[in-house]
């Protein structure tokens, strides 16, 4: 740089400057020209090794390890139904195109996820709307069981009770039963 | 525009003298809508105005505001990034379709369209990551009401990256470490932390450097165990590490006191004497000046906290404060003069 030309070091005040240092850390750049044994006791050749390595920089090699390269070509081409996203993009940047990715993508997924969490199954909080969902879920499955069990009994009185529940809280299909 | 400070920064809470604020953070997405990186413009901007509308529902006691990040100017986006409000990324040129709602406590913040539709945040002075998650916990149930949460019964909530997939939540505490840096255990700390899941970054975050002595340590999983769990789990950790902290300082005074009080002495001279200082010193030497201060070395307490102190510091913060843009050489003279007034309480 020709404005460098002649600078002396801003550190010892003695040697010219030769290295010119500029670093943007949150949008406010800083700038040193210091000569080369400043720099290197400053440590400022270190920046220069790029930005920090982090999972999510690794994560486009992972998927690529983790799902099936064997099967690279045909896997390829796959893309998600509801947005478009392909395969080879997800794999390339590590991140998903939309929440239904996730349902296109599951088979590869699925070891990512467990090497990154060790776990695939969620335990947390889920939305209320779809713990209701479950709730609601879990009350079918055990008034079905019920009415199973009713059958078997042949008590039909109590059974054909517990089928009409079922279709009240479905909207009508009280299906598998067989009654 | 007064820049003002956050109720975090008021250096309370738990152990606040070493455990600078405790923040939790949801990522939430809407179902059936691209991730904010795969956005058409007006997708971005529908979204935009789903969650406005969604907190303009909430009730009036959480006192949360929207705003759009075009609405701002470029210094005021950066104040908040400075205020630890929204992160680096969302501010991240070109403003396409980014917003922000924030609590009138500087509390609560809801960052829209950043790497998730949605990312909850609560941040509270001290240890408190528990009381941080309970408010974070019932600001995601009233949301829940009005915006459609992307989920799966298995993996719980689809996140953007599959690193915050589950629970979607990061728990972290910013700490004040001096002592563990003096005594070059720091390293070790930190390569253990790693060992068991906990990320250690800088002072802004991923890829930011350490300034200060400030250091932010963070869950890596949040699959597979409940938000207690990993609440509680890093809370305990951060206990571990102020013990650890506690024992250096400890061993400093019984072993090197007098080296320590020049230290820090000699940082508030330069502190309270100089007419030029970078950001970089200026944090370098608050860190000398607070753990004085922490010690007894030097009399306290300080006219404002440390993270008053870091925060109005910071360039975007003494622009606003200035009312106008300053040249860096310009800056680094009225953040000396700050620091001069501010330190000796004679504002």
């Amino acid at each position: 740089m020709n404005e460098d030309q002649g600078q002396v070091c801003q550190r010892c005040q003695q040697k010219p400057a030769q290295v010119h240092f500029s670093k943007v850390v949150n949008g406010e750049k800083s700038e040193r020209y210091l000569c080369e044994d400043c720099a290197r006791e400053e440590g400022a050749f270190h920046f220069m090794l790029g930005p920090q390595f982090t999972v999510q920089h690794v994560l486009g090699g992972l998927i690529g390890q983790a799902g099936m390269p064997a099967n690279r070509a045909t896997v390829d081409t796959r893309a998600c139904p509801d947005c478009g996203y392909t395969y080879r993009e997800f794999a390339e940047s590590g991140r998903l195109g939309c929440d239904r990715c996730y349902q296109a993508f599951r088979s590869e997924l699925n070891p990512l996820i467990l090497r990154l969490h060790g776990r695939v199954e969620h335990r947390g909080k889920l939305p209320s709307r779809g713990a209701k969902h479950l709730k609601a879920q879990r009350e079918l499955d055990r008034l079905r069981q019920e009415m199973a069990e009713a059958v078997k009994r042949e008590d039909f009185e109590e059974a054909a009770k517990i089928r009409d529940h079922i279709r009240t809280l479905t909207g009508g299909e009280a299906h598998e039963s067989g009654i | 525009m007064n820049p003002g400070f956050s109720q975090w920064m008021s250096g309370g809470g738990p152990e606040g003298d070493i455990v600078l604020s405790s923040r939790i953070r949801l990522a939430r997405n809407l179902s059936g809508m691209p991730f904010p990186h795969r956005m058409k413009d007006e997708e971005g901007r529908a979204m935009l105005s789903t969650v406005e509308d969604a907190v303009a529902e909430l009730e009036p006691g959480w006192n949360i505001q929207f705003k759009r990040l075009d609405s701002l100017a470029p210094l005021e986006r950066q104040l908040l990034m400075e205020k630890h409000l929204v992160s680096p990324m969302l501010i991240q040129n070109p403003i396409r379709y980014e917003g922000v709602a924030l609590d009138d406590r500087e509390s609560i913040s809801i960052m829209v369209n950043e790497e998730d539709h949605l990312r909850v945040q609560v941040l509270l002075p001290g240890l408190q990551l528990d009381e941080a998650w309970q408010v974070a916990n019932r600001l995601d149930d009233t949301l829940e009401q009005h915006l459609d949460f992307a989920y799966d019964e298995n993996s719980g909530y689809l996140t953007a990256w599959p690193t915050n997939l589950g629970t979607g939540l990061r728990a972290s505490v910013m700490l004040h470490l001096p002592a563990l840096v003096m005594t070059r255990q720091a390293p070790q700390v930190f390569t253990t932390l790693a060992q068991v899941g906990i990320v250690v970054r800088g002072l802004y975050g991923e890829g930011s450097e350490a300034l200060g002595n400030i250091f932010q340590i963070s869950n890596q999983v949040s699959l597979g165990l409940t938000e207690d769990e990993l609440v509680h789990n890093l809370t305990v950790v951060a206990q571990q590490i102020v013990g650890r902290e506690r024992n250096a300082r400890q061993h400093l005074m019984e072993q090197a006191q007098l080296p320590l009080a020049d230290r820090v002495g000699r940082a508030w001279g330069i502190l309270t004497n100089a007419r030029v200082m970078t950001s970089d010193e200026a944090l370098r030497l608050l860190s000398d000046v607070k753990l004085g201060v922490d010690l007894g070395l030097i009399k306290g307490p300080l006219p404002y906290t440390f993270s008053q102190l870091t925060v109005m510091t910071r360039p975007a913060f003494l622009q606003v404060d200035a009312e106008r843009e300053l040249a860096p050489g310009e800056r680094d003279q009225i953040r000396a003069a700050t620091l001069r007034t501010h330190l000796l309480g004679k504002d």
